[in-house]
């Protein structure tokens, strides 16, 4: 027991950023995404994408994606226990501390401590969670128009079409600045960060998974003195 | 930096904090709801404010959603060419004389120009293009259409794209066979060398990279019609559209 525990010390701690299921759901996300960016610029005649063609064909892969996109995140928060952390991370995501103030504010960022996303993350979340929304609600009214007056109709292609062109530009900032830290795009990739890293950019957040291992670690002694007690 | 001691951090749950992103978030929803009602409007006007002008004139309205651009649809797998050398538009079917026509035969004849709106069926618009071109009704008496001619097939190079009309909606003026658009060319992704040009109907009735005009004895639906659009295509008048007529 000792000797195990002092192995663990020894060793380059990681702790867990993103589980299984928040992985899963991010990835299903992203290659969904990326479909749907790559079928919507050629529909909407971007500059060399001309020569794709097939427009029925492009149309319907589009359509099919954007109705699979929220899928994954939907079934992942409905899940009880598997979908814990990913519905701690929403109700992180929807709120700032009086850090995140100071971070957002300030230029000199020192002394702040940072929970588990930065307020630049957290807003990302904001403009990405209401395109979950703004994108399937015109999109399909672009799909089956006809219920719609026309000055509607043009008013979903505009918002279809500026909501897109936000999502291009956040997307492609939340790609460089993933790029950008070897040990964050870790985080997504496998799953886990140094503790290093946890402490330098995410000080309340590795101090709420220290906290979350010691109550692991006495549950655990509680777990094996009661065992031992029940089988004296 | 990590001057604070770890133990003295609470959990971010356990501090004072505000809603300020569910409210980005809430807001940016119905900003994009509300932007079905208004956005149209709005778009028009930044179309046409001097923003939206810059933009359409530079070109850079095919990249960003900000002036009029045209959206290029293709039928098949990319678009087809030909160059002016190699076009050849042959009018055929239940005509006298079947003719044989090349670009520089087409641009020889008395050119009709048009400068209109160009209407998509799916809502976009762009005003005031520029057209150069022969009017149908023209050829069509130099081949002599037979009495039993009532309408007329088109066709395209790409192998697939069909229109038709009426024999009197193709005598119209405003119905032109276009080899310029601009004062340049017809280019490929606008349908060219040679295009139909139908002003009054919604742009697929256009017929794009035209190689064919056949005299049949009735109407047979074309490409789009097949999808579900109406035959008789007037802008404003049909597909259940009340867009302003050009």
């Amino acid at each position: 027991m000792t000797s195990l525990s002092s192995d663990v010390a020894a060793a380059p701690r990681t702790l867990m950023r993103f589980d299984r299921v928040e992985r899963s759901v991010h990835w299903l996300n992203a290659t969904l995404f990326l479909l749907l960016l790559a079928t919507g610029l050629t529909l909407r005649g971007f500059p060399g994408t001309q020569w794709v063609g097939r427009r029925e064909l492009v149309k319907n892969i589009h359509v099919w994606s954007g109705l699979l996109l929220p899928l994954p995140l939907l079934a992942a928060l409905c899940m009880r226990r598997a979908g814990r952390r990913l519905r701690d991370d929403l109700s992180r995501l929807g709120r700032w501390t009086l850090d995140d103030r100071r971070w957002w504010n300030r230029r000199r960022r020192g002394g702040v401590a940072l929970g588990k996303f930065n307020p630049g993350q957290k807003l990302n979340a904001a403009f990405v969670g209401a395109s979950l929304i703004v994108m399937p609600v015109t999109g399909w009214m672009l799909r089956f128009p006809d219920p719609f007056s026309n000055s509607m109709r043009r008013g979903a292609t505009a918002m279809h079409d500026w909501f897109a062109y936000g999502l291009l530009f956040t997307i492609t900032g939340h790609i460089l600045f993933a790029l950008s830290d070897n040990e964050a795009l870790r985080g997504m990739v496998r799953g886990t960060v140094s503790e290093r890293w946890a402490r330098r950019e995410r000080p309340r957040w590795h101090a709420e998974m220290l906290l979350e291992a010691s109550a692991a670690e006495d549950d655990e002694h509680e777990n094996r003195s009661g065992t031992a007690s029940a089988r004296r | 930096m990590a001057d604070k001691p770890l133990k003295d951090l609470a959990p971010e749950w356990a501090q004072p904090s505000t809603p300020v992103t569910r409210r980005v978030f809430l807001g940016l929803s119905a900003l994009g709801v509300a932007g079905i009602a208004v956005g149209g409007a709005v778009a028009d006007w930044v179309n046409r404010s001097p923003i939206g002008r810059a933009a359409s004139s530079a070109g850079v309205a095919d990249l960003i959603p900000l002036g009029e651009a045209f959206r290029y649809y293709t039928v098949t797998d990319g678009f087809p060419s030909r160059s002016t050398a190699k076009y050849q538009l042959r009018v055929h079917g239940l005509v006298d004389h079947e003719l044989k026509l090349s670009y520089a035969d087409l641009a020889s004849r008395t050119p009709t120009h048009l400068t209109k709106d160009f209407q998509c069926v799916t809502g976009w618009r762009v005003t005031g293009v520029h057209w150069t071109g022969v009017k149908l009704s023209d050829l069509l008496d130099e081949a002599g259409v037979q009495s039993k001619g009532k309408a007329l097939r088109f066709t395209s190079f790409d192998g697939v794209y069909t229109e038709s009309l009426t024999l009197d909606q193709a005598r119209r003026p405003d119905v032109i066979v276009a080899y310029q658009m601009e004062g340049k060319t017809v280019s490929t992704e606008h349908g060219g060398p040679v295009r139909l040009y139908v002003a009054p109907m919604y742009g697929y009735k256009s017929c794009k990279w035209l190689d064919g005009i056949e005299v049949v004895d009735a109407v047979e639906p074309g490409y789009w019609e097949n999808e579900g659009y109406d035959v008789d295509a007037w802008i404003g008048h049909s597909n259940g559209r009340d867009d302003k007529p050009v």
